[in-house]
């Protein structure tokens, strides 16, 4: 039999691509109800936000001394904290799904086979963009006060999208890879860590030296840099970035790199990985 | 079942797992036809290759040599059009327990890329067909172990597969859950679906299957219609009843070497139902000092052709399933 009048349903590239967009909507659909529907880690993420800002205001905020409002400097780092605790819940969704039999269903259908994948990565997006948002507002009742024109806010806004992509990105190739849900659980405690050893909440220059060097050269720094120099204003001592401009192309390159890499080593992984 | 066209053909199935210093081998050289519009049953213990030759056929898993297709698609070099002609419901459930009945199914639908209005209509009867329609609207945390098998086969039939791949669709149920199975599945292959099943039930490919193959460390011991296989076991088999375990498996040692099986109080052996050869057999059970309680003389199960054929009891596997 010849495949054309056997298989309708595939005849075209264009038919294809189209199946393909609907597969990850589809997909997108399944992974937002199964983010929405765990009340556990839902309550989490609204919790932790409010958690975290309140500890660094009232609680760090009055010893450390960043020749700024305290809260108005440590908002972009718990909006990137908070991201990656959101970001972290991915791995484990999609582990979960890697051992699950929802996984055999979808691989023995006739569907973009990494549609499941890009289906947490958007969900995951769209649930931290809510997280950020969840962020601001506590951040302005606890003493943020922002300097931004609406343009500074869009930009803010496209490099904190980019980093939760990035970072989601890599909770995805860690849900592919591991062989348990448990494992994947290990990587929100390394998310959590990472702005730690930033600009996020102390400047580098009052770390030591071997210290600073790791703080001021991995991606956490630019990106936090470029969100405080467009939502704060440059100018400050806390904010040493001098060109806004070069520090928001590294943050971008640094978001773009890690996308890319993680995205295509998820995707080959879970090919790879069968039976 | 009159023979018609080969749609699923395996020949030489191999896989191991492990090392290449120490390979477990899963399939030694599997040979297999499925005929469009048949239920064939793939029947064996745990272990001995049926979940592996599911996945080799499915497209999941590619084997070490061999070749199968599956309506003419070759499942190493056209596993998309092979995709296109099947559907998988394998052992673990592939349905989501935080969504709807509902939801599960529209989303199998939309996976299947069926037009809206299509596809609503085809959930609901699907829904209707497996008695789910009053459930529905329910998560599946509220739906007990037979409903969610039935939404799980449901969610498989969305896109009407030529052959449809079922592994071990009942295990775990209880006898009128597993009942329901059987209907439902009976009506899939009614509608002329091709039906692959693997089970450890010796039962349950009695009930649903045209043709048996049974498989042991990984390879086909045999294969035939069920009344074929009982054939070759014998005429009838005598079942003896004791008044304890212990009398039984007294009984059975005392039987061993003419195959018994033992269950709990119940002794059950192949004979050819002559005078002679049952009067013998209860002589040597007197003499083993165990008195049966009861005896009748049966036709023969799928489970006396497995022993017969492996030398193995079928059920002791059945003790496995968890894992």
């Amino acid at each position: 039999m010849t495949t054309a009048t056997a298989n309708p349903t595939a005849s075209t590239r264009a038919q294809r691509i189209q199946h393909a967009g609907s597969d990850v909507l589809a997909m997108t659909g399944r992974a937002v109800r199964l983010v929405i529907r765990d009340p556990d880690s839902m309550l989490i993420s609204l919790v932790l936000p409010i958690t975290i800002m309140v500890m660094f205001v009232y609680v760090l905020g009055g010893a450390i001394d960043v020749g700024m409002d305290y809260a108005t400097y440590a908002t972009p780092g718990v909006i990137l904290l908070c991201a990656g605790y959101g970001a972290s819940n991915t791995a484990i969704a999609v582990a979960e799904d890697m051992i699950g039999g929802a996984m055999d269903r979808f691989r023995s259908m006739p569907i973009l086979g990494p549609a499941v994948l890009a289906g947490h990565v958007i969900a995951s997006v769209a649930k931290n963009l809510v997280t950020t948002a969840l962020v601001l507002v506590v951040a302005t009742l606890l003493g943020f006060e922002p300097d931004a024109s609406l343009l500074e806010w869009l930009g803010a806004i496209g490099v904190i999208a980019l980093y939760i992509l990035a970072i989601t990105c890599i909770a995805t190739y860690v849900g592919v890879i591991v062989r348990t849900p448990a494992a994947a659980g290990g990587f929100g405690f390394f998310m959590l860590f990472l702005p730690y050893i930033s600009s996020a909440f102390a400047p580098p220059e009052t770390m030591p030296a071997w210290l600073r060097g790791v703080a001021e050269h991995q991606p956490v720094t630019p990106i936090i840099e470029t969100i405080r120099g467009l939502l704060v204003g440059l100018g400050s001592d806390a904010a040493p970035a001098t060109d806004l401009g070069s520090t928001a192309l590294l943050a971008i390159a640094w978001c773009a790199a890690l996308m890319v890499v993680f995205l295509t080593a998820a995707s080959r992984a879970f090919s790879r990985r069968r039976g | 079942m009159p023979p018609s066209e080969p749609i699923v053909v395996a020949s030489g199935l191999r896989k191991s797992y492990g090392t290449s210093r120490r390979p477990v081998t899963v399939l030694d050289g599997i040979d297999l036809i499925l005929h469009r519009g048949e239920v064939l049953a793939l029947l064996g213990p745990n272990g001995a290759g049926k979940t592996t030759t599911v996945r080799i056929l499915s497209t999941l898993l590619r084997p070490d040599a061999g070749t199968a297709t599956i309506a003419g698609h070759d499942v190493l070099t056209a596993p998309r059009r092979v995709r296109e002609v099947i559907s998988l419901t394998g052992q673990y459930a592939a349905v989501d327990e935080k969504l709807t009945g509902r939801e599960n199914l529209a989303l199998m639908a939309r996976l299947a890329h069926l037009p809206r209005p299509a596809a609503r209509a085809r959930v609901d009867d699907l829904l209707e067909a497996f008695d789910l329609t009053d459930a529905a609207d329910r998560r599946l945390t509220t739906y007990s172990g037979g409903m969610r098998r039935r939404l799980d086969l449901a969610a498989g039939l969305l896109r009407r597969p030529q052959v449809l791949f079922l592994d071990e669709p009942t295990t775990g149920l209880d006898p009128r859950s597993r009942q329901g199975m059987w209907e439902v599945i009976n009506e899939v292959v009614a509608q002329g679906t091709s039906l692959f099943l693997t089970t450890q039930y010796l039962e349950e490919a009695d009930q649903l299957a045209h043709r048996v193959a049974v498989i042991d460390d990984g390879r086909v011991v045999a294969e035939g219609t069920p009344t074929e296989l009982k054939r070759r076991v014998g005429e009838a088999g005598v079942e003896l009843t004791f008044g304890s375990a212990a009398l039984a498996a007294a009984a059975a040692a005392a039987l061993a070497e003419n195959a018994a099986v033992q269950e709990d109080r119940l002794v059950r052996m192949p004979t050819d139902g002559s005078v002679a050869h049952v009067k013998s057999l209860l002589a040597r059970i007197e003499a083993a000092g165990a008195e049966p309680e009861h005896w009748e003389v049966r036709a023969p199960s799928l489970d006396d052709v497995f022993l017969t054929l492996t030398g193995r009891v079928a059920r002791a596997a059945e003790k496995e399933v968890a894992a």
